[in-house]
């Protein structure tokens, strides 16, 4: 059993050297990289459930794992909760299921572009993990970047328009990078540690002061630039839009929920919410999130390519991360963790289906989807789920994660949240409702096919079963939301909330 | 007495999985309807067995999962749960035969998704008869709008799109309100089981923040309901199929509005809450107006299933109306209402497909002389029509009877003239039709063609015509008897309230 | 004069490192070729090196290298922030790598790292 206790370290590690080796092995043989990948994907999957339960077993608040038995403060150390677990699994989870995915467009590579996709792809997984799991500032830093670059990476790989998204995102990333790491400068200054829990403890003294509120915006900025927050999010359309279109499901579901989830840790586990600066940089942040919220269904709204729409759909969804976050509540804080993850698994869905819409009929104009649900029935099964979920249908999971933040708005009472929270609903609804009746009602369809339909279902089966998985996810998260609720994410509720 | 007991998600599930079936065995019609028929029948026999227990005063529940930490996905069937889950499963049977004809001859596109999205919708509305908390019946009032709205779209063509928009528009707002509302409700009392009497009091919250939550949740229920001026949709949504407009827009989503509204006001807030905070009587006099206001636009409309479509918004509020007045009677003849213009509407309804069916008639203008070859058709229609105007001996005029005692009860004899306004009116835009069928000449110089009847529409019809004439003359001789239901739901909802009334 | 005087002394070089940073970010925003966007980006990550640099100082201390017979801690410098900032600059340097694989691709692409250029061609 004594390897179950390093599970921890197993969820970064296993992608990490495999991604590394992935290039030799493709070397080898073309695909073989690629499969060495997918298998240690599976084993960081397999450690992140096995970390859960042992988490969850343990009945203590969270598992702390140190590097090289070093003991923290000195040490670098994973420090896996009950959300951090829930997190990384999700990041795995549909690590492993995309990879699938990724493979047919990757057909007629060589073996450099396959093995290196692959090597990114994991890479991507590592820096998503380790900002997961990892208990140390500086640390989250290195796997802040190894993301960032794997991402850049795979951003580019997209074809020519994507070169310019990804300088662009380059630039704008490394100025959040740079901010990140003054803020930790001034952290370490101020406390002599980069441990968070350490830093949690030290900072207390310094809550009032100018420079803790230097901090405190460097890490606004450099997340909310990360995490594609209004209006830091500039960069994020042509990212998401021009992305390799195997790597777009999980680039759009985890990168930009990963750095919201690292906030979310500083604001609530290390910083603390009851002081006066962290009470202002709430109001900041509820306002950023408002104003994402309206401006991005709005801009929505605007577009007609499908991936750009659900680009600045996400820059919505990301706000309402931010208002949960904002609300400051128990509520609020259970509302955002889980749209996050339900979020997580609505987008990546919608970016398969509108990849496997590319794929096959190289069409990207939402407009010209006419009689999809004929050629392509897992996709649209999978789409009218996932368009359920963003309006907040129950009982599909974007429901219930609405449902926590109205029930914070109203234990905040801050009211405004609610009447933005219905409004962006209907914004919701319109944009997304005509993808449906563009599916279902237009009858002349205007498609014309690139790649045969190889199967009766319109597309490869490593394509069409990690979108009906996803699919599936939305429904089962929606239904399993209490159980979710009640063994994970209020077990590892931060103590400050609970005061 | 409670007991649990899965029947009621077992008359759920057996909806939902007849639309599975439905939809996996498109290519065989006949297996196809057969799953629709089977589940209708199934659906109904599972609501009748709960019916005897629940006129003994046992009241059945079952948690199915939990949605949250407290709040459970929790179908409980008391009384006014009963009326209205017997309503739809009693009426399922009927429409399904008479979809199954309207649909082939017809020639309808599209068959699969449109029995489908009807099961679908069934199920739902049976889990809003049965829902035991807000959240669930949330939930199911959702899912309703969701699958209702295939329907609506069901022709496909440029009207149906702008009907479907408008339909969604109007039915996501009024969710969302009703969220909202529900939200609210849950923070300040902490519960959301409904409760016969109401679980909100004066002490929870400050009487404006109670208002407003009123005003939400009752907007959302008026909004299906079709309460002036939230009416919009109902008229729109006539592009639909006509079994469809009958069962949907008739009786299970424009009753669910209704149904909501009854639940809010008599399960939620309670008539003395509302007594107190003095705010149902806005919703009165929102519905008086809606009821003399539709009547009027009713005598205008030309398109059969228009003028049918603005009677119903009538005939709905008469519900509101009934239970915006708080009294005993009132909600007694609201619920008794609820039943007798689900089977008076429908019957119309299917009338009016009839017609199209046959004759390819949509106007009234144009139906001189139909009746002499309709006899049976537009015979009902004379039934259902004179029900509609409060007839003696047709359950309309049971209903109605209720409600204007339930008025003098209020001490509000004016409504009283309302009522008796609007029966005038109902006759003035009903009998037209019917003396136009029969008393007038088949146009000489335009003969019209008629096309084959069809009996798997003219029994449905026919069944729900002398139902209406069987329960006017003895209102407790059905099985699920929805008058002692209705008189269980509504001394449940008054009772421990001594003021406001005299008897 | 005093005044000056203490903050050059306590405030000076953090004043400079901040002038270098936001020297860095306002080349990104404004320079027109995105090679020149590139050098603002390291100028902007090397201010934030220097401010590392900077405040592992301390007066007297020496560099953190164990010398025979001195096993003080207070007489070295702190190592820490030296060694983080070793990671930063084999990061920066990843990252201008990738940057500058992407430029090259650009120009093959569009001809020129010129942004107006660039743009021109790439909504076409």
């Amino acid at each position: 059993m004594s390897l179950a206790l390093h599970s921890p370290v197993f969820i970064v590690l296993l992608p990490l050297s495999a991604s590394l080796l992935c290039l030799a092995f493709s070397r080898i043989h073309r695909k073989l990289g690629a499969y060495v990948v997918q298998l240690a994907l599976f084993g960081a999957l397999i450690s992140s459930l096995v970390t859960m339960r042992h988490v969850l077993a343990e009945g203590t608040k969270s598992v702390h794992y140190w590097m090289g038995n070093w003991a923290p403060p000195i040490g670098i150390e994973f420090v896996v909760d009950p959300l951090n677990t829930a997190v990384a699994c999700m990041i795995t989870f549909l690590a492993f299921v995309i990879s699938f995915y990724s493979k047919p467009f990757l057909e007629n590579e060589d073996w450099l572009h396959y093995g290196g996709y692959f090597t990114l792809y994991g890479l991507l997984t590592v820096g998503l993990c380790g900002m997961t799991v990892t208990g140390d500032v500086f640390n989250m830093y290195v796997y802040l970047e190894i993301m960032s670059l794997s991402g850049y990476g795979l951003i580019a790989l997209g074809g020519h328009k994507s070169m310019l998204a990804a300088f662009r995102y380059l630039l704008v990333g490394t100025i959040g990078a740079s901010l990140y790491l003054i803020g930790i400068g001034y952290l370490y200054a101020m406390t002599g540690s980069l441990n968070m829990a350490d830093i949690s403890e030290r900072i207390q003294p310094f809550v009032n002061t100018p420079l803790f509120a230097f901090v405190v915006a460097c890490f606004l900025i450099a997340f909310g630039i990360k995490m594609a927050l209004f209006p830091l999010h500039g960069w994020q359309p042509d990212s998401y839009t021009f992305s390799h279109p195997g790597a777009a499901g999980f680039i759009s579901g985890c990168m930009s929920k990963v750095p919201a989830y690292a906030m979310l840790r500083y604001f609530f586990y290390v910083f603390g919410i009851h002081n006066t600066v962290m009470g202002a940089l709430m109001n900041v942040l509820g306002i950023m999130g408002i104003c994402g919220i309206l401006i991005g269904s709005v801009m929505a709204l605007a577009q007609y390519d499908f991936r750009r729409m659900l680009a600045y759909s996400s820059v919505a969804q990301l706000g309402y991360i931010a208002v949960g976050m904002a609300m400051g509540n128990i509520y609020g804080f259970i509302g955002a963790v889980l749209h996050l993850i339900n979020h997580a698994f609505m987008k990546s869905s919608l970016f398969l289906v509108v990849g496997g819409i590319a794929y096959r009929f190289g069409e990207v104009n939402l407009y010209r989807l006419g009689g999809l649900n004929k050629k392509m029935p897992v996709s649209s099964i999978a789409t009218v789920l996932a368009v359920l979920s963003m309006i907040g249908i129950p009982p599909t999971c974007g429901f219930f994660s609405k449902w926590y933040l109205m029930l914070g708005a109203f234990e905040g009472q801050q009211y405004i949240f609610i009447a933005v929270l219905v409004v962006s609903s209907l914004l919701n609804a319109i944009y997304y409702v005509r993808i449906v009746e563009q599916m279902f009602v237009q009858r002349e369809a205007s498609l014309t096919e690139i790649h045969d339909p190889e199967t009766k279902l319109g597309m490869p089966l490593s394509m069409v079963i990690p979108i009906g998985v996803t699919g599936l996810a939305i429904l089962i998260l929606g239904i399993y939301s209490s159980s979710l609720v009640t063994n994970i994410v209020e077990v590892g509720l931060p103590e400050v909330l609970l005061k | 007495m409670t007991e649990i007991d899965p029947r009621p998600f077992l008359a759920i599930g057996t909806a939902f999985l007849a639309a599975l079936l439905v939809s996996v065995s498109h290519k065989y019609p006949n297996v196809r309807e057969m799953w629709s028929t089977v589940a209708s029948v199934i659906m109904f026999g599972l609501v009748i067995s709960m019916a005897g227990g629940v006129l003994d005063g046992v009241t059945y529940e079952y948690t199915l999962f939990y949605l949250t930490d407290t709040i459970g996905l929790t179908m409980r069937v008391d009384p006014a749960g009963m009326i209205f889950a017997a309503l739809a499963a009693l009426l399922w049977m009927p429409i399904n035969f008479y979809s199954i004809g309207y649909m082939r001859n017809n020639h309808e596109a599209m068959q699969t998704g449109y029995f489908a999205a009807f099961a679908l919708c069934m199920g739902s509305t049976m889990g809003i008869a049965m829902a035991s908390n807000l959240l669930t019946f949330f939930i199911f009032y959702e899912i309703l709008t969701i699958s209702s709205y295939p329907l609506v779209l069901h022709e496909r063509d440029q009207e149906a799109l702008l009907a479907s928009r408008k339909y969604l528009a109007y039915t996501l707002v009024s969710g969302q309100l009703f969220l909202a509302g529900t939200v609210g409700v849950y923070c300040i009392s902490g519960t959301m089981d409904f409760r016969a009497g109401g679980f909100l009091s004066l002490d929870m919250a400050s009487p404006w923040v109670l208002q407003l939550l009123f005003v939400l949740m009752i907007m959302a229920g008026s909004v299906k309901a079709a309460v002036m001026p939230l009416h919009g949709w109902l008229p729109a949504a006539m592009v639909a199929p006509t079994p469809v407009s009958a069962l949907l827009h008739a009786v299970a989503v424009v009753k669910t509005g209704a149904f909501a509204v009854l639940r809010v006001l008599g399960f939620v807030f309670g008539p003395k809450l509302l007594s107190q905070l003095g705010i149902a009587d806005v919703l009165a006099w929102a519905a008086v107006i809606t009821i003399i206001a539709s009547s009027f636009i009713a005598l205008r409309q030309d398109n059969l299933k228009r003028r049918l479509a603005f009677s119903t918004i009538g005939q709905l509020s008469y519900i509101v109306l009934g239970g915006a007045l708080l009294t005993p009677l009132a909600f007694k003849g609201a619920y008794l209402h609820l039943v007798a213009h689900a089977v008076m509407k429908i019957t119309l309804f299917m009338c009016a497909g009839c017609i199209i069916v046959r004759t390819h008639l949509h106007n009234i203008s144009e139906m001189n002389g139909i009746g002499h070859k309709m006899p049976v058709t537009m015979g009902a229609f004379a039934v259902a029509s004179l029900g509609i105007a409060g007839t003696p001996f047709i359950i309309g005029f049971i209903s109605k009877w209720n409600l204007a005692m339930g008025a003098i009860q209020a001490g509000k004899p004016l409504f009283v003239a309302v009522w008796v306004a609007s029966a005038l009116l109902a006759m003035a835009y009903l009998m037209p039709v019917v003396r136009m069928a029969f008393f007038r000449p088949e146009p000489v110089n335009d003969p019209r063609r008629y096309g084959l009847i069809s009996y798997c529409m003219l029994i449905p019809i026919c069944f729900t015509a002398i139902l209406a004439v069987l329960l006017g003359v003895n209102p407790e001789l059905f099985p699920p008897d929805f008058y002692r239901l209705a008189e269980m739901a509504s001394s449940a909802i008054t009772a421990g309230w001594g003021g406001g009334w005299s008897d | 004069m005093d005044a000056l005087n203490e903050f050059l002394a306590r405030r000076g070089i953090y004043t400079l490192v901040m002038i270098l940073f936001f020297l860095g970010v306002y080349g990104m925003v404004l320079a027109k070729n995105y090679l020149k966007k590139l050098m603002a980006m390291n100028v902007m990550q090397v201010a934030v090196i220097f401010f590392y640099l900077c405040f592992a100082q301390k007066e007297g201390g020496m560099i953190p290298i164990l010398v025979p017979g001195n096993v003080d801690p207070a007489s070295y410098i702190n190592p820490l922030p030296h060694a983080l900032m070793l990671t930063a600059i084999v990061v920066s340097m990843g990252t201008t790598g990738v940057a500058i694989a992407l430029l090259m691709r650009i120009k093959e692409i569009y001809g020129s790292v010129e942004e107006r250029e660039v743009l021109r061609r790439a909504s076409k």
